[in-house]
């Protein structure tokens, strides 16, 4: 590890944490413009998280470490996610300590430690958000390991620093494979990331929220890393689309500082037109009831599975 | 002393450095048989007992270290002077042998430690007694593993079954209990059946049942698939793949916690442990469908056991459906490495094997480490209902925190060791687009899409499993007298819950320890590939490469640095007051899910394979009740149609036995009648 590697993983990560708010900004206000509303600030997450930090966080008496502990390591595992994505350049550091598996595997710790700090308090709303959160985990973990499958039989490996430089060198070959794991991507990310069709971030009814069951009795700093850690992980999963799908701009080699520069600037262009069709497919479709929820999922688990086999059928 | 050289058993005194370690592996058998015969000549006596389990330990920890060192030793073999006058007692220890024993070993010396501190007097089986049934127990699957004739492996398999049967009816003035017993003695004797007759294949008609004179048996034509079929069958009952799996749930709650958790973590191993002596080293035949199968059978059971887990009520039955679910993924790893050696695809061969090996030596660390726990709480509690737990974190913080690391082991999160196994399991399947059968090809996303569905769903159970026992509030106010495990319960505890951390962390030097049993099974180690301890990168780090350490590390650095940064820039006030819950007033822990709750999304995807009895209140019910019963459609379909088969077989035969003297004799007369008619 150079030091210039070393350099270009902080980079990729100071850029990650503090763009993500931006990102989920982005997206609201698109949502907004969309639904013919008013739309908030871009800069209105900062400040929510700003506000949060300074309050003085309330738990129940009965709060265990686990729940103490719980906003960090989920912060932590996201952050530690966008360290090891390739959003940036390829071949930073990390990216060979962990692979797509890993990654799968980073994120599941995150789910597990966010279900259990639900389950902590005891309250009904608390374990109603865990379950239907595992409901939804169980169903979307194995879906987008399906579609880092897929990507990786055509590049031979699991690495994601492998995966995206086969993938940006081919650009005028098209995989049908990729298009089934594109479109199962996109119904993984929607539900991993509390969207609607499967969830809606604005809402605290009681009978359809998942997301934000589970984080009722968070409050103060608490609340805010966890909101920091939800916007980072749609940051992650945006990344993770982009570099996929759409890896032309991702620097190769660690030791280019420049062009690290004029990735971010690409990235970001990439990440507004990304915001905005999220908002456009937020806008165009309505909740499903949580038990279509996993007909969805579902769908997109089989499209995984689809796109693994039109690859063994078509060896592309 | 000329004379004692000439006797092949003095081999083992005489040629003590070459067979060193299997003289200690047999000293320490013997240290257990007599740890279990000075402990029953005192059967009342409790404290002897407790005295006698550690030194058990001991035995167990020093028979893994004896295994470490051995795996890398050439084979050693002697025969003993016991057995049959023209079949004795033949033992071997190779690398095979020697790594199952590191791994019955160091489980042992946590759990045995563990049950010191666990038995009490009660109503069931003396303590002094128990202490003998255990350590036979122990020394049986010793010998499981040291067998190299078919005699020693039938005589110390049926001892272990016996032993653990006695075990498992430690309880036996309860109905239910001896039910169960019941139900795993007539499973265990249908398993060895199938393995008495699969040797009797193996030997090919030469009449020789020692284990070499298999490997060099030439079997034709369909001989050598019936004998895989047999042991797969015998091996199968003995490990709980289905449909063989029914008693797993009813013996696994009725044992106490220390034996749940020897015969889920250690003697399903010896189950896999004969199918891989069977079909690596005796068979010597390859045949690239005996792996097909095995694969579909085991990806099958685990599904069908993690669906059953997530429903399950009764923590233990949780944590044993949760092991059918583990045993089909080890199966899956071992069909898969029989295709590959079937294709002549060595190097991969080794990754599927030294995965499926690997998820052995991690099962029986957690799964131990859960069962052990379950024990704990079931101690402090008296219960092992899942409605009627919660919040034990606060009481039993140590059990709590201990299960918490096996929990995220199972889970098969990093970097724990559950995800070092799953993840080469991964691997190896998506080598498998090398394989040359196109049909095999196409099954192959199928099958990593229900392995990767399985291990989802294993998370799904396990959140609900600690969520439930350890988090939220006590569902009933007797758990507030409930008390943390004692003292040699928690350095049990703690051993299992640092080998679920250190076999995570450093998967480079297990698989080294690895690379000679695969050498010896699929002819190549991983070898070279393993030369960087830092990165576990089994082919190429090109296609793949994971570092447990460094992943470790970033999470440490990154939540460390988040708790700093956050305390400094901001504040670290806190105050505590009442839950929040949407501002709802009446709050009762009833409120929470309970375990029903939790499992009834997966109920009602998967209902296809329930059978499910509801009781569901009318809104005109004064006291309205609501139950739910899940069963296994399985016990309906397969077993109690058997039953009534078996019933009316004996009800045919009964017939005959009309129990009066003068219908003997007429049997008698027309037999007589009949033989004279033949010879005649």
């Amino acid at each position: 590890m150079t030091w210039i590697g070393a350099l270009s993983q902080l980079i990729q990560l100071a850029v990650a944490v503090l763009l993500a708010p931006l990102l989920l900004g982005w997206v609201n206000q698109c949502r907004a413009w969309l639904q013919n509303k008013r739309a908030p600030s871009l800069a209105q997450p900062y400040r929510m998280i700003r506000k949060l930090f300074l309050k003085e966080p309330v738990i129940a008496h009965n709060a265990s470490p686990i729940f103490r502990l719980t906003p960090y390591i989920v912060f932590g595992a996201m952050a530690l996610a966008a360290a090891i994505v390739p959003s940036l350049a390829t071949d930073l550091p990390f990216a060979t300590a962990a692979d797509a598996i890993a990654l799968v595997g980073i994120f599941a710790l995150a789910r597990i430690f966010i279900a259990l700090a639900a389950m902590d308090i005891g309250t009904a709303f608390g374990s109603l958000g865990a379950r239907r959160e595992m409901l939804i985990g169980f169903l979307a973990e194995p879906a987008l390991l399906m579609v880092f499958f897929t990507a990786s039989l055509i590049s031979q490996s699991t690495s994601l620093v492998t995966i995206v430089e086969t993938l940006a060198h081919r650009e005028f070959v098209i995989y049908p494979s990729l298009a089934f794991a594109g479109i199962a991507f996109t119904m993984v990310s929607l539900a991993e990331n509390a969207r609607v069709p499967v969830d809606n971030p604005a809402t605290h009814l009681e009978l359809t929220m998942i997301h934000e069951a589970m984080i009722l009795e968070y409050s103060g700093r608490h609340l805010a890393l966890i909101e920091w850690a939800s916007s980072l992980k749609l940051f992650n999963y945006s990344c993770l689309g982009l570099a996929l799908f759409f890896p032309w701009g991702i620097v190769e080699g660690a030791h280019d500082v420049v062009g690290l520069l004029w990735a971010i600037p690409v990235l970001v262009g990439k990440l507004a037109l990304g915001g905005f069709l999220l908002a456009l497919i937020e806008t165009m479709s309505a909740k499903l009831r949580i038990f279509r929820a996993p007909e969805f999922l579902g769908t997109a688990f089989l499209l995984g599975v689809l796109g693994m086999l039109v690859h063994q059928l078509l060896g592309a | 002393m000329e004379f004692l050289a000439e006797q092949p058993w003095m081999g083992l005194f005489t040629n003590l450095p070459a067979n060193l370690s299997l003289g200690l592996v047999v000293a320490a058998v013997s240290a257990w048989l007599a740890i279990g015969a000075v402990g029953a000549s005192f059967p009342e006596n409790l404290t002897l007992v407790r005295r006698l389990f550690p030194i058990g330990a001991l035995v167990g920890l020093g028979l893994a270290i004896v295994g470490i060192t051995a795996i890398h030793g050439p084979t050693q073999a002697t025969v003993l002077p016991l057995g049959l006058p023209d079949l004795p007692f033949h033992l071997r220890l190779d690398a095979l042998s020697a790594f199952f024993l590191v791994l019955l070993g160091a489980a042992t010396a946590g759990i045995s430690v563990f049950a010191a501190g666990y038995f009490r007097a009660g109503q069931g089986t003396a303590p002094g007694l128990l202490c003998l049934q255990y350590h036979v127990f122990l020394a049986s699957m010793a010998m499981v593993l040291l067998a190299d004739d078919a005699y020693l492996f039938m005589v110390s398999w049926e001892t272990m079954a016996l032993s653990s049967f006695f075990l498992v009816t430690t309880e036996h003035r309860i109905g239910e209990i001896r039910r169960a017993g019941f139900l795993y003695l007539l499973i265990a004797h249908v398993g060895a059946i199938a393995i008495l007759l699969c040797f009797g294949v193996l030997q090919g008609g030469t009449g020789d049942y020692s284990f070499d004179g298999m490997r060099t048996a030439k079997l034709q034509g369909f001989w050598p698939t019936a004998g895989f079929f047999l042991a797969l069958f015998g091996f199968g009952a003995k490990a709980g793949m289905l449909p063989l799996h029914v008693w797993l749930p009813e013996a696994h709650p009725a044992a106490p916690s220390p034996v749940s958790a020897l015969m889920s973590g250690v003697m399903l191993k010896t189950a896999i442990y004969g199918l891989l002596r069977v079909s690596f080293d005796l068979l010597q035949v390859e045949v690239w469908w005996w792996g097909v199968a095995a694969l579909g059978l085991g990806l099958f059971t685990a599904l069908y056991g993690v669906i059953f887990a997530t429903v399950q009520t009764d923590m233990k039955r949780l944590l044993a459906y949760s092991s059918i679910e583990n045993i089909g993924l080890i199966l899956a790893g071992f069909g898969l490495a029989l295709v590959f050696r079937a294709f002549q695809m060595p190097q991969l061969a080794a990754l599927a094997l030294a995965a499926t090996l690997y998820h052995c030596l991690n099962h029986a660390m957690f799964k131990s480490l859960l069962f052990l726990a379950t024990g704990s709480v079931l101690h402090a509690t008296r219960e092992r209902s899942l409605g009627k737990l919660g919040g034990l974190i606060h009481r039993m913080p140590w059990v709590a925190w201990l299960a918490l690391i096996g929990t995220l082991a199972i889970a098969g999160v990093p970097p724990l060791n559950g995800f070092v196994s799953e993840w080469l399991l991964l691997q190896a399947f998506l080598f498998t687009s090398e394989l040359p059968q196109g049909f095999i090809n196409m099954l192959i996303p199928i099958a990593a899409a229900s392995l990767a569905l399985t291990a989802a769903l294993a998370g799904y159970t396990i959140v609900k499993f600690y969520g439930v026992i350890f988090l939220g509030q006590a569902r009933e106010p007797a758990l507030a007298q409930a008390h943390d495990a004692g003292v040699r319960e928690r350095i049990g505890l703690v051993w299992l819950a640092l080998w679920c951390v250190l076999l995570g962390l450093f998967p480079v030097v297990v698989l080294d320890l690895l690379d000679p049993v695969n050498e010896m099974l699929v002819g190549r180690g991983l070898g070279a590939t393993t030369r960087d301890w830092l990165f576990l990168a089994p082919i190429d780090a090109n296609r793949a490469s994971f570092s447990p350490l460094i992943t470790l590390a970033g999470i440490a650095v990154t939540v460390l640095g988040t708790i700093f940064l956050v305390h400094r820039l901001y504040h670290h006030r806190l105050r505590r007051g009442p839950p929040w819950d949407c501002g709802f007033p009446l709050q009762t822990p009833r409120m929470q899910d309970s375990a029903e709750g939790f499992g009834q999304p997966i109920r009602q995807i998967f209902e296809v394979f329930f059978r499910i009895t509801r009781t569901l209140p009318t809104p005109f019910d004064k006291a309205p009740r609501y139950a739910v019963k899940v069963e296994d459609q399985l016990w309906y379909g397969l077993y109690l149609p058997m039953t009534k088969a078996v019933e009316f077989f004996t009800w045919l035969v009964g017939f005959l036995q009309q129990g009066r003297i003068s219908v003997y004799l007429a049997y008698s007369f027309f037999t007589l009648l009949a033989l004279l008619l033949f010879v005649r």
